[in-house]
């Protein structure tokens, strides 16, 4: 079996099937994460304790923590997977077109599309930046580490900080867009007669995420979350 | 009409190549593209030059011998259309147009518009046929073989090999034609016997080729001139799947 997954891996197929598995998890990680955030309207104490209880999930269990760094280990993982199996395709696809088109037109590709890998070299940014922002604290100017909802609050009501935040949920929605359908696809699990099915939830996965992660900064914004 | 061409030029593999403008003055609109290209041929050999060098054999669309990226598009703009069944009634007087190989890794240019395709037969090598005893003609419907698979595997055997997936393909990858293939025998009961056998060897030939990955855009598909779709693909990702892991 292990054998049989290295030699998988070392096709353009198996590197695909790594980056279509590690999608889906992080496609499951950013509605968690969206809905998790519109706690931000239950107010400071429900999304305080939202927080909180995401640290403390399966207690007594497991000691404090134990779940969040169990998904925090398999999202790094994922993450790493993703970014590597990226990094090797796309230098193979540079390597299959060492000289390029004077002139090259497209028929029928989609912007989210051709700009895949710029916008997954977006996001990676993006993540740094914000783990360094909410997570961290190192790159917010006045972190509480006690009170993430005055950490949100804060941060969102400078323009700029809303700017960024709109500018990397509208570069997921286009890497969904075209992400999500193409997992179901590179996994093999499309069929002409699912095609639109797919097709139909990357768009609304897309726009769903858009408008969900939007809300929250401009609802600070605009004071309806003070 | 009157056109002006800008030809890429490449005396030989090995060759640096380089674009040179030519000009073809009367083109009529009936012409295919390919006989227009004979017109200026005819001219240049006239003219004591080197005619430009092309790939071409059956001109009635079926043999995939043609192909040339035209202004940007594999085959030109005409959907579902090779370049020797290309009109020329689809251009206008005064049209500067770009003519340029395939471009792959994979496929070496030979001279002019001319690649070295034998990566794809390489590939069939590997594993794009059936095994059958010798003997007799069978007997009609002796196996028999449900219409949807039957259309199916027709569908996908429409491949003619042409490389315009390849020329077209943002990453030079031959995953629609790998596929076109795997899916035309692997839907059929011939095919099921050396159907995993068949779907490695012919992936892992097509990546020691030199191609890239798919990354499901769809410019294949779109210039195929005999329209095979992007579910060859997915079936193709589902049988390599299904056989690495078994």
């Amino acid at each position: 079996m292990a054998a049989a997954a290295i030699a998988l891996y070392r096709s353009s197929i198996g590197k695909k099937a790594v980056m279509a598995i590690t999608g889906i998890i992080g496609y499951g990680f950013v509605i968690m994460h969206m809905v998790g955030n519109l706690k931000m309207f239950e107010g400071r104490d429900g999304f305080n304790h939202y927080a909180e209880f995401l640290r403390t999930v399966g207690e007594p269990a497991v000691p404090e923590r134990t779940l969040l760094w169990i998904i925090r280990i398999v999202l790094l993982v994922a993450v790493t997977a993703h970014v590597t199996a990226a990094i090797q395709l796309t230098r193979q696809g540079v390597a299959g077109r060492p000289t390029g088109y004077r002139v090259k037109r497209r028929v029928q590709a989609n912007f989210a599309s051709l700009t895949l890998r710029w916008g997954g070299l977006a996001l990676v940014l993006f993540l740094i930046y914000h783990l360094a922002h909410f997570t961290f604290g190192v790159a917010h100017h006045d972190f509480v580490r006690a009170d993430p909802y005055h950490n949100v609050v804060s941060a969102f009501s400078n323009p700029a900080i809303v700017g960024v935040y709109l500018i990397a949920v509208a570069a997921l929605a286009m890497h969904l867009f075209h992400g999500v359908w193409s997992m179901f696809q590179t996994l093999g699990l499309n069929r002409p007669s699912t095609d639109r099915l797919w097709r139909g939830l990357a768009v609304i996965s897309a726009l769903g995420l858009f408008a969900g992660f939007a809300t929250v900064p401009l609802s600070v914004l605009g004071g309806l979350i003070r | 009409m009157n056109l002006t061409l800008q030809v890429w030029r490449q005396p030989a593999s090995a060759a640096n190549g380089r674009f040179v403008t030519y000009q073809v003055r009367d083109v009529s609109p009936d012409m295919s593209f390919l006989e227009m290209l004979d017109v200026l041929n005819q001219q240049l050999i006239l003219a004591g030059d080197e005619p430009i060098a092309f790939d071409h054999d059956c001109r009635e669309g079926i043999c995939g011998s043609c192909g040339m990226v035209i202004d940007g598009i594999a085959h030109g703009g005409q959907r579902a259309t090779t370049a020797c069944q290309l009109h020329m009634r689809h251009f206008k007087d005064g049209d500067q147009l770009t003519l340029e190989p395939w471009r792959a890794s994979a496929f070496p240019i030979v001279k002019d518009l001319v690649v070295d395709r034998g990566a794809f037969d390489r590939i069939i090598q590997a594993g794009g046929y059936v095994s059958v005893s010798t003997g007799g003609v069978p007997d009609a419907n002796a196996i028999p073989v449900p219409k949807e698979s039957a259309d199916r595997a027709m569908d996908a055997a429409a491949c003619i090999g042409c490389g315009a997936c390849v020329a077209a393909c943002p990453n030079a990858s031959a995953m629609l034609f790998t596929g076109a293939k795997v899916a035309h025998l692997g839907v059929l009961p011939q095919g099921q016997v050396e159907r995993s056998r068949r779907v490695l060897a012919m992936v892992a030939q097509m990546d020691e080729e030199g191609f890239g990955g798919c990354t499901n855009i769809g410019e294949c598909a779109a210039v195929c001139p005999k329209e095979i779709k992007l579910d060859v693909i997915a079936q193709l990702n589902r049988d390599l799947l299904r056989a690495s892991l078994r």
